[in-house]
């Protein structure tokens, strides 16, 4: 076991457990994006930011990727640590405002507004699908291309790749909500419940074949025809 | 396209356990980028999902999914080739190309991309066409650049090249000169030797350009076939004890003026030569 003090409260834990992890043992909120359980940690979103070390060796790492060590002393809310999540979120917003988790998350942090350029991503790179499709689906369909500022995800060729099996996990566990909310793109979209009153997912072909996780959905309460329903 | 060569190529990596970087850099090597159903196979093979290879190949800027044009030309835009004026240079080329970076022209004559650095700075700005340097590329140097690669730059250039010289050579055994200026090859006297293969005989000019390969004959000499020498004077087979580094064949020794013997290899295909000067 491993003692490690978490804003002041002691606790042993076993070894490899990371700080995210002990601090949720403990009841103390940390906020995550890139982070889901039943996933490896990835580490991409810096949200999840902690203190830790004394003086002037103190520093900020990410906890969901950080494991406990021996005697270490972790702050999971000083001055530095909001600072630094505060921007992350303000980064968050200038690249993908749309997105109900990162409002959720901004409002909750009190970000009022954004100093950056606005862009209208529609992705902001946590890795979720990826680690989704690979790790629970065994998929295989979905990775990275590129590099640096040109890095996206997709499928090989940004095709419909033979390994996907329609699942849709990588859209459950979306938290830019690529396709649930894409009202812009009407042929698309798999909801657009909010500005269509027929909806794709039960009307075209191509999302015949779809697993839905989207529960609850405006398409699923009008039509009636979710599996849960069945 | 080709599977089998993917596939062997593939298999040859899997053997000595390389990684993914290797096979697609052949791959690319032999076509000149990575086509899709290569990548397939690869994949197929190696027992690596299709997505981490697409990653690797969209990773590294060496590799591409388009096919590339005949020539490539490179035009540095790294610190120093930008002081310099890099970018007018970029410009300029993709104003007479009429691409952008990247981008094949539609007669796939050129491919045109930027690079950061090729470490050349002192010679800035930079522009590599097929492998040769041209340094110090002014936007009125563009022009002449490109009909060059157009004509080929591989095109054996005698003046200012000192690794190619004509050679002047004779039998080893009764010294008669060998030279021919009737017939010219790469514009010099070529060097005639009687040959037999097989039951066919024969009269075989060299090029007389030590490093060039090119050879004139009457008969279709397949790859890899090895030919016996004759002096067309002396009708003596010219075979030396000496054997190919490169095939273990027994070379021809031609005697050259001035002193000194260069022998070449017969095998057809195979470079191996050595030049032993007294």
């Amino acid at each position: 076991m491993i003692n490690i003090t978490i804003n002041g409260a002691q606790l042993a834990v076993e070894k490899g457990t990371t700080i995210l992890e002990a601090a949720q043992f403990l009841g103390f909120p940390i906020p995550t994006l890139c982070h889901l359980e039943g996933l490896t940690p990835y580490g991409a979103c810096r949200l999840c930011v902690v203190e830790i070390g004394e003086g002037a060796r103190a520093k900020l790492v990410s906890s969901c990727t950080y494991p406990c060590e021996e005697g270490m002393k972790i702050r999971t809310s000083t001055a530095r640590v909001v600072k630094a999540r505060r921007m992350v979120i303000e980064l968050l917003l200038a690249s993908c405002p749309q997105s109900k988790t990162i409002q959720d998350l901004a409002s909750k942090y009190d970000v009022r507004q954004q100093r950056f350029k606005q862009e209208w991503e529609t992705c902001i790179l946590c890795g979720r699908c990826v680690r989704m499709c690979h790790e629970q689906m065994t998929g295989n369909a979905l990775g990275y291309h590129g590099r640096g500022e040109t890095r996206t995800i997709g499928t090989p060729f940004n095709i419909k790749s033979e390994e996907c099996r329609l699942c849709g996990g990588c859209i459950y566990v979306c938290p830019a909500c690529q396709l649930r909310c894409t009202f812009t793109d009407k042929e698309n979209a798999i909801c657009n419940g909010c500005v269509n009153l027929s909806l794709p997912c039960v009307e075209k072909d191509k999302f015949k074949e779809m697993m839905c996780y989207m529960d609850p959905c405006v398409a699923c309460e009008i039509s009636g025809t979710h599996y849960s329903n069945l | 396209m080709n599977d089998d060569a993917v596939l062997k190529i593939v298999e040859k990596h899997n053997s000595e356990g390389d990684g993914i970087i290797s096979i697609l850099e052949d791959i690319q090597s032999k076509y000149s980028y990575l086509p899709e159903n290569a990548l397939k196979t690869v994949a197929e093979k190696t027992g690596k999902s299709l997505v981490d290879i697409y990653g690797v190949a969209t990773f590294y800027r060496y590799f591409s999914l388009k096919p590339k044009g005949k020539h490539l030309i490179n035009c540095c835009l790294g610190t120093a080739c930008h002081v310099r004026g890099g970018q007018t240079i970029a410009d300029e080329f993709q104003k007479q190309l009429k691409i952008s970076p990247g981008d094949t022209t539609s007669d796939r004559e050129f491919t045109f991309e930027t690079v950061n650095c090729l470490g050349a700075c002192a010679l800035g700005p930079v522009t590599v066409v097929d492998g040769h340097y041209f340094s110090k590329v002014k936007t009125t140097k563009v022009k002449q650049i490109l009909d060059e690669a157009r004509k080929g730059l591989d095109a054996i250039k005698v003046e200012g090249d000192k690794r190619i010289f004509p050679v002047e050579v004779s039998c080893t055994k009764c010294n008669h000169t060998l030279m021919d200026r009737e017939v010219l090859i790469d514009e010099f006297p070529s060097i005639r030797l009687t040959i037999s293969f097989k039951d066919k005989h024969g009269s075989l000019r060299l090029s007389s350009m030590y490093g060039s390969y090119n050879i004139v004959c009457e008969h279709q000499l397949p790859d890899e076939a090895t030919v016996n020498f004759f002096c067309p004077h002396c009708h003596a087979e010219l075979k030396s004890h000496t054997i190919c580094p490169e095939c273990g064949e027994h070379m021809i020794p031609l005697m050259l003026k001035g002193g000194g013997i260069v022998q070449v290899c017969p095998k057809r295909g195979c470079k191996g030569h050595l030049l032993d000067l007294f």
